[in-house]
């Protein structure tokens, strides 16, 4: 099969194959993707369009980061699309209705979703409540908060200098592009070079095994729902700088994608496994899938449920590399 | 003489992997007597009575029931033959029923779908008179009082028309009215014809319920006797007999200033337990499955609370609430439990040995990783652990070298106190001699060792001391000197594990 191929091209034995298919089979995933649309339509693989699909998934990028957190600690985190909401309110209100300036307005906008992100990991850590449980209730609660502070009202948010977030560049590259990779480069060194990081990974592979090495289950299940909170809080300043209006009912969904992001990123739903580097590979993925398709003119309809089958067949491929393992 | 039995088991072996659980043996119960199967930790008692119900298979040998060839594919298919198994652990379902509990899986029904609970509870409520059981049908489960429980299981039990059922440990979480009760009932069912296989630790029950016995030994069979005419000292003899040859590469250090002293411990499995431990010195604790050792351990750790008691590290009082205190206080443990409490599987070597140790390797925020690597591959290859790479999962390392990563993450911390839980359990004869040369080594850099082990010879091997463990008290110390001497054997062991003097 493809390990023989493998182990000759790259001269490495079935363990170490399986180490490096684990990390980065995804990747060849995305490759053959890639060729296969840029065959079909090869102003898929023009710069233009290639910035233009970073541009547009650096939201999910950042919200699916929080999420690799949570589902690394063997929980998840539905708050993420109502927080997008909740942002974009509060900053309609206090822009937009206050005239409050921006900078303050959007540091108070990210500590809030830190807040609820934080609330979250006291209930899931402290009173050992299911993590789906309390972060489905908590996107009910953070929704209607959303919607009784701008009281159903889209609130315009027009100003240039908001816009700029994400409409501006630096250079070449497009501001949001340039977000996404300061978090990817934050991420990859909190998850891969830090205590915190390490402590995430054991508390999520065997949490008994973390207690009895001393590790806080509660500081560290905690810490990661507050920075998911906080990067969905982000996330949600760039999606109102993208639609220039404060909406309550804006995100719904979005944490399916960024669930998709990280399950095509091999992150384990047993927790205990994922990296930083998968995460944006799944992220790229699900943008590729909706610009490639509509590239293809394939009718928006299928898009859903392309994403589907994609991910069903990644987790099934892993499944099944990883009986192999055993 | 043809005797009458109901069921034989003979030539009866089963392997794991490559550990020899059971080899040859043979069991022959009667009609209508209470038999006693007894055997150390580890003898083979449970392995052969998850073959009889059918959650093992044997490898070789057959078994009679009734006269006829016997073999249950699991315990439903075992109670539809007769033969029903009283777990030492029971778990209820709390919302369940009593009738319920006694009907599970053969519920009276009307047509082949819907329940007829009046008729269930009706004949529910029969059975129940019938053993002058004060609850009606229609209790909670969770309402019932652990000895409640049991009794309801045995109920059950005949109910299936059981016409053998094997106790495993029907007394340990029983009081001795409830104890009272039960052999009342043995009695009563034994009257009734109904064989009971009776697994116990405590012998006065042994010699005061039970008709025959037998005794297994390291997975063979020993003997049967009639219980008319056996003394205890017998019996224990029976038990042991296992050769302590010289294989345990024990070196003498000296051993220095006491480090870690425990006064008046108590807690959920042992009450009043104090003792000292020097530096240098492995202490050995050894007693029953069950008796308080892990427990206590476990407490002293931060795993379990304490209820009373006080701890003392080189002279000064601490307070250990969580394992994080403990490490703090350089107290480790080696859980016996390794894929519990132990290893990260899905995670790297490297990063299951630096997971308590990760703030010495911090440079600023970040790890150090160069020095992780090198600190953590010079751990791993001290303690020779067999892998191609550190990087590579604690999946795919063997139990022996698994246990050995978990010493390296411990030693890595330097710990004053090593507490040691069934530190060789599992682990193949090469590996578990490296880990004992280790303990040596250990001690001899001055680290003050408590080591657990449910096999004698490995704690008469390893201690510098043996404190002995009797339903969650201390009952007895010895030193090594005692036993190079040969005035303390394994039966003298053995005899005060199970509460003699």
């Amino acid at each position: 099969m493809a390990s023989n191929n493998k182990k000759k091209i790259l001269g490495m034995d079935q363990d170490q194959f399986n180490m490096f298919m684990g990390k980065y089979g995804i990747g060849i995933i995305l490759i053959g993707m890639v060729i296969i649309i840029a065959i079909m339509k090869p102003m898929f693989i023009k710069p233009g369009n290639l910035l233009n699909i970073f541009t547009q998934i650096s939201i999910n990028g950042l919200i699916a980061y929080g999420m690799c957190l949570a589902i690394t600690t063997g929980g998840i985190d539905l708050t993420v699309g109502a927080q997008l909401a909740l942002v974009s309110c509060i900053l309609g209100q206090l822009v937009g209705v206050k005239g409050m300036s921006l900078i303050p307005a959007c540091i108070i906008a990210v500590v809030v979703a830190g807040l609820f992100g934080f609330l979250n990991g006291v209930l899931i850590s402290k009173f050992d409540m299911f993590p789906f449980v309390v972060t489905l209730s908590m996107q009910l609660i953070v929704r209607s908060i959303a919607q009784i502070i701008s009281n159903g009202q889209a609130v315009s948010m027009a100003d240039p200098a908001f816009k700029a977030i994400y409409s501006s560049k630096f250079g070449p590259i497009p501001r949001p592009i340039v977000y996404l990779a300061i978090v990817v480069i934050i991420m990859y060194i909190v998850m891969h070079w830090t205590r915190f990081g390490r402590y995430v990974y054991a508390v999520g592979g065997n949490v008994n095994a973390a207690i009895a090495s001393g590790v806080s289950v509660f500081w560290t299940k905690t810490l990661c729902y507050t920075i998911s909170g906080v990067l969905a809080g982000l996330a949600g300043i760039i999606f109102t700088a993208k639609t220039g209006s404060a909406q309550s009912n804006i995100g719904v969904g979005y944490e399916t994608d960024a669930v998709a992001a990280c399950v095509l990123g091999g992150t384990s739903f047993a927790g205990g496994i994922s990296t930083a580097p998968g995460v944006l590979l799944g992220a790229i993925i699900i943008g590729c899938i909706y610009n490639g398709m509509n590239f293809l003119q394939v009718n928006s309809y299928y898009q859903s449920l392309a994403k589907g089958v994609v991910i069903i067949g990644a987790v099934l491929l892993d499944m099944v590399m990883n009986k192999k393992n055993r | 003489m043809a005797e009458n039995y109901i069921l034989e088991c003979s030539g009866i072996s089963k392997a794991f992997g490559g550990t020899q659980a059971l080899k040859d043996v043979q069991l022959h119960i009667r009609p209508g007597e209470v038999h006693a199967l007894l055997g150390e930790n580890g003898a083979g008692k449970s392995t052969l009575m998850k073959i009889i119900i059918g959650l093992y298979r044997q490898d070789e040998g057959s078994i009679t029931w009734n006269g006829k060839p016997y073999q249950a594919n699991g315990p439903v298919d075992a109670i539809n033959q007769g033969i029903s198994m009283i777990h030492q652990e029971l778990n209820p379902e709390p919302h369940l029923t009593i009738a319920e509990t006694i009907f599970l899986k053969r519920e009276s029904t009307v047509g082949k779908f819907f329940l007829n609970k009046k008729e269930q509870n009706k004949r529910a409520e029969e059975v129940l008179k019938k053993f002058d059981f004060p609850f009606a049908p229609t209790t909670l489960m969770k309402e019932l009082t652990l000895a409640q429980v049991q009794m309801i299981e045995i109920i059950k039990a005949v109910s299936c028309d059981a016409k053998l059922i094997i106790m495993d440990e029907p007394t340990s979480s029983l009081d001795s009215e409830e104890t009272e009760h039960l052999f009342r009932t043995i009695r009563d069912l034994k009257s009734k014809g109904v064989a009971i296989i009776y697994i116990s630790h405590r012998m006065e029950e042994i010699f005061e319920i039970c008709d025959r016995v037998s005794v297994f030994r390291d997975g063979t069979y020993v003997s049967s006797r009639d219980m008319d005419g056996v003394t205890r000292d017998e019996l224990v003899s029976m038990m042991v007999g296992r050769t302590v040859k010289n294989i345990f590469p024990k070196v003498d250090c000296k051993i220095g200033e006491p480090v870690f002293r425990v006064e008046g411990l108590s807690g959920k499995g042992f009450h009043d337990i104090s003792f000292e431990v020097r530096a240098g010195e492995i202490l050995g604790l050894s007693g029953l499955v069950g008796s308080g050792r892990s427990e206590t351990m476990r407490a002293i750790f931060g795993l379990d609370p304490l209820t009373s008691g006080k701890m003392y590290l080189d002279g000064k009082e601490i307070k250990i609430k969580k394992p994080r205190d403990a490490i703090k206080n350089g107290i480790c443990m080696v859980n016996e439990d390794r894929k519990g409490y132990g290893l990260c599987l899905q995670r790297s070597i490297r990063e299951n040995i630096s997971l308590p140790n990760l703030p010495e390797k911090q440079s600023g925020l970040l790890l150090n990783q160069k020095r992780e690597i090198k600190e953590c591959g010079d751990a791993a290859k001290m303690l020779t652990v067999k892998c191609a790479s550190i990087e590579h999962t604690g999946l795919s390392l063997s139990g022996g070298n698994q246990q050995k990563v978990v010493l390296a993450k411990w030693l890595m911390a330097n710990p004053k106190v090593l507490i040691l839980d069934e530190p060789t359990r599992g682990v193949d004869v090469g590996a578990k001699s490296d880990i004992h040369t280790l303990m040596c080594q250990f001690a001899a850099k001055g680290m003050a060792v408590i080591m657990i082990s449910s096999e004698l010879p490995e704690v008469m091997g390893m201690s510098d001391r043996i404190l002995i463990y009797h339903e969650g008290t201390l009952n007895g110390e010895i030193q090594r000197s005692e036993i190079l001497s040969e005035a303390v054997t394994q039966k003298h062991i053995l005899e005060k594990e199970f509460g003699g003097k």
